[in-house]
């Protein structure tokens, strides 16, 4: 590996840690679309900032882009209070527009200084390392490798500082106003977070792709855990991998690496989804057959336990039998007879069915219940 | 482009009424505008008052591996390969949405947030993938990103047509149970109604609708199409089949303005444009529109206010009168404004109305102000 790839891994991997932190409390919150609200509207910000400096390097833009940022969170709940439209519809009104207005005041003023539409929707983090950061000869890093590291440090800062105000408002509202939080602050604190965040990462990403490292890993991650710490840290995790991952993905298809992130975060998404212990597709069908078949050697149990010391016991006890009469078809029954042979509930003697002591007691237990 | 060549001039009536007859291409953009702003904004309006609003736009960014993936297999840009390629990755960019909900304890603003991240990253990949090819027969599909009317061509046109006409038609075929799915889904299911088919053949509309429109507007803002239009006709009217109408209409002025004007000027982007026009039209419906608007309430708030305001004082007035043995007492204002505040002002306000008088420094009632007052004091 070249410094320049190792950097730019380095790059998406604080780029989605730094993402993956806030992000996890906007999916917890149900807030997941304003950081797609908030990632499209900062363009207008850097825009109205590159107007006021004339410098598309100047950190101002980075403040002017998390003001505007937040002033989309603020005009959203702002119509939203109005009753006149829902939150949902409130949040496709606004940033719709004032992304409208960023791209119209980029391609007629702007156009051709730096600011390049497709940019910086899609960012180009394989350009990152060329732009570096040099103070008095000394070679600091990539510049948007030094300003991410510092928004990931404030943002670990903040959690740690503030995690139980964001625990309590984020699990229990109600009682963060009856303790005496005020969940209004912690909620523009966040979106703070959120905003300066998205700033940061979209200059070296992209607006979409800040939306995929801020919802697809800490989603992931709610599939796989419930603790809050193990949350984050697996969000944090999950988020690297797909950096690093997205990175030869697009090394290989020499194609865009914003995009192979954003997509390795989607294969990520499905994993868990599929394969997550417990609460995973493939656990939920595994659970299901086998509820069926136990359901199934017990009803065999009660069959046999019914008619055993009867007169009609002969007839009734023969596999054959089944078929008929609880509607299994052969191999089914078959299979739910060497089921409950295995678990010592019945034994074959010359195609007929016994119960075992074991088979007795389950079934009058599932008969009593 | 003809059209991209001339100036920005003509003011926007002049461009719509004269150029927009004479004028080849333009009326190929506005005609496909006007198809694309119909259908979004009356198939939007269901979309609102089932609070999608945000589907559309997980849909439309959805679609952008769907074009790329078409374009990869057919090898050609037909825009109705392309349109059903876009059609069946914004489809099941839903479906997943729905699994994911349904499955799992993921919420729908996470679902929705997923599938439009990973699908259009999944876009930009092939897209990438496909401009790095050597030969050049890509171009033009990035313009999927921002739309570009003025590049619209009359086969485009057609397919808009069609496809919105399709979607419209089937629409009202089955207003009255796409009725009852957005009220009240439970009633229709036990009325026997298949609710199930009935939601996936509104979200297979939508899709459509949002399809027809991403070749002019682009994936990015395309959302904005299906919920500014029928957001701003809310306001206007109570009744579903009048807001699905002025939806149409507004998303067909807005598509239509902005096409054109974009299609006129220099570097003016149609998707953006054609948003802010959509943009404008909420802004002017939530502040002026009859009975809801922002101002309208406003006003609503003060005439109520003012009208309590003067009450109050007349029948402290009053109340005073009763207490006296003689009749038409008078009263200081001081006295009144203990009882209620703003007192002065009230009472300059309703000796106009002829309801007070002054004796003196003092406020007794007219005898049309007593009677005002019993009248109120008895009810």
């Amino acid at each position: 590996m070249t410094s320049g790839q190792i950097e730019i891994q380095l790059i998406a991997v604080v780029v989605a840690v730094a993402c993956a932190l806030p992000g996890t409390f906007l999916v917890l919150r149900r807030l997941a679309l304003v950081s797609d609200a908030i990632s499209h509207s900062i363009l207008l910000g850097i825009v109205l900032g590159f107007f006021v400096t004339g410098d598309v390097t100047s950190p101002l833009l980075l403040v002017g882009a998390a003001i505007v940022g937040l002033f989309t969170v603020v005009l959203v709940s702002t119509i939203e209070r109005t009753g006149l439209v829902r939150e949902d519809a409130a949040i496709g009104l606004v940033f719709p527009a004032l992304f409208s207005i960023g791209v119209i005041l980029i391609s007629r003023y702007a156009d051709g200084v730096h600011l390049d539409i497709d940019a910086v929707l899609l960012g180009e983090l394989a350009f990152a390392p060329f732009d570096r950061l040099v103070f008095w000869g000394w070679d600091f890093g990539p510049v948007s490798l030094v300003v991410m590291s510092v928004i990931l440090a404030l943002n670990v800062a903040a959690i740690a500082v503030f995690w139980k105000e964001l625990k309590l408002s984020t699990f229990d509202p109600a009682l963060a106003v009856a303790l005496g939080f005020t969940p209004a602050l912690v909620q523009y604190g966040l979106m703070s977070l959120v905003s300066l965040t998205a700033v940061g990462a979209f200059d070296a990403v992209g607006s979409i792709l800040v939306v995929a490292l801020m919802i697809a890993p800490p989603a992931t991650a709610y599939l796989l855990t419930d603790s809050l710490p193990r949350l984050l840290a697996l969000a944090a995790a999950i988020g690297a991998a797909s950096g690093i991952a997205g990175y030869w993905l697009a090394y290989v298809l020499d194609a865009s690496i914003a995009g192979s992130m954003a997509s390795m975060t989607g294969v990520f998404f499905v994993l868990g989804w599929l394969l997550a212990p417990g609460r995973g597709l493939v656990a939920a069908a595994r659970r299901r057959a086998r509820q069926r078949l136990e359901f199934a050697q017990t009803m065999l149990a009660i069959h046999l336990a019914n008619h055993e010391g009867r007169p009609e016991a002969e007839v009734e006890s023969r596999v054959e039998h089944l078929h008929g009469h609880l509607r299994w078809d052969a191999s089914f029954a078959e299979r739910i007879v060497r089921g409950a042979e295995r678990r010592g509930l019945v034994v074959e003697r010359i195609g007929s069915l016994e119960l075992t002591d074991a088979g007795r007691t389950l079934a009058a237990e599932a008969v009593s219940r | 482009m003809e059209a991209e060549r001339r100036s920005s001039d003509a003011t926007v009536p002049e461009l719509l009424g004269l150029a927009l007859f004479s004028d080849y291409t333009l009326r190929t953009v506005a005609l496909g505008s006007a198809a694309l702003g119909i259908t979004s904004g009356a198939l939007g309006t269901f979309a609102v008052l089932r609070r999608q609003s945000l589907l559309g736009d997980a849909i439309s960014h959805a679609a952008l591996p769907g074009v790329a993936l078409a374009f990869l297999l057919t090898g050609s840009k037909a825009p109705l390969a392309l349109v059903v390629g876009a059609a069946l990755a914004g489809f099941v960019g839903t479906l997943v949405v729905m699994g994911v909900t349904r499955t799992t304890r993921i919420k729908y603003d996470s679902a929705l947030g997923i599938v439009l991240s990973v699908f259009f990253g999944f876009g930009l990949v092939l897209l990438t993938f496909i401009q790095r090819r050597p030969d050049a027969t890509q171009a033009g599909l990035d313009r999927f990103l921002f739309g570009q009317a003025a590049a619209l061509l009359r086969r485009d046109l057609i397919t808009q047509a069609v496809l919105g006409a399709v979607a419209l038609a089937l629409m009202l075929l089955v207003w009255k149970e796409l009725k009852l799915l957005s009220f009240d889904p439970d009633f229709g299911q036990s009325l026997g109604f298949p609710m199930r088919a009935l939601d996936v053949l509104l979200t297979s509309l939508l899709v459509t609708a949002i399809v027809i429109g991403l070749q002019t507007v682009g994936v990015v803002l395309m959302a904005a199409m299906v919920i500014a239009p029928a957001a701003a006709a809310r306001q206007w009217t109570d009744r579903l089949g009048l807001v699905a109408l002025v939806a149409g209409l507004f998303g067909a002025g807005a598509g239509v303005i902005g096409a054109v004007v974009s299609a006129e000027a220099e570097r003016l982007p149609t998707g953006p444009t054609i948003v802010l026009c959509a943009s404008a039209i909420v802004l002017v419906s939530l502040l002026f529109a009859p009975r809801r608007g922002l101002l309208w309430r406003e006003a609503r708030g003060r005439r109520d206010r003012r009208r309590l305001r003067l009450a109050a004082v007349l029948e402290d007035l009053w109340t005073l009168e009763q207490q006296h043995v003689d009749g038409a007492h008078a009263h200081s204002a001081a006295v009144l404004a203990v009882m209620s505040g703003g007192a002065e002002r009230s009472l300059a306000e309703l000796e106009q109305q002829g309801l007070v008088r002054q004796v003196g420094d003092e406020w007794a009632l007219t005898d049309r102000g007593r009677a005002e007052a019993a009248g109120r004091a008895t009810s």
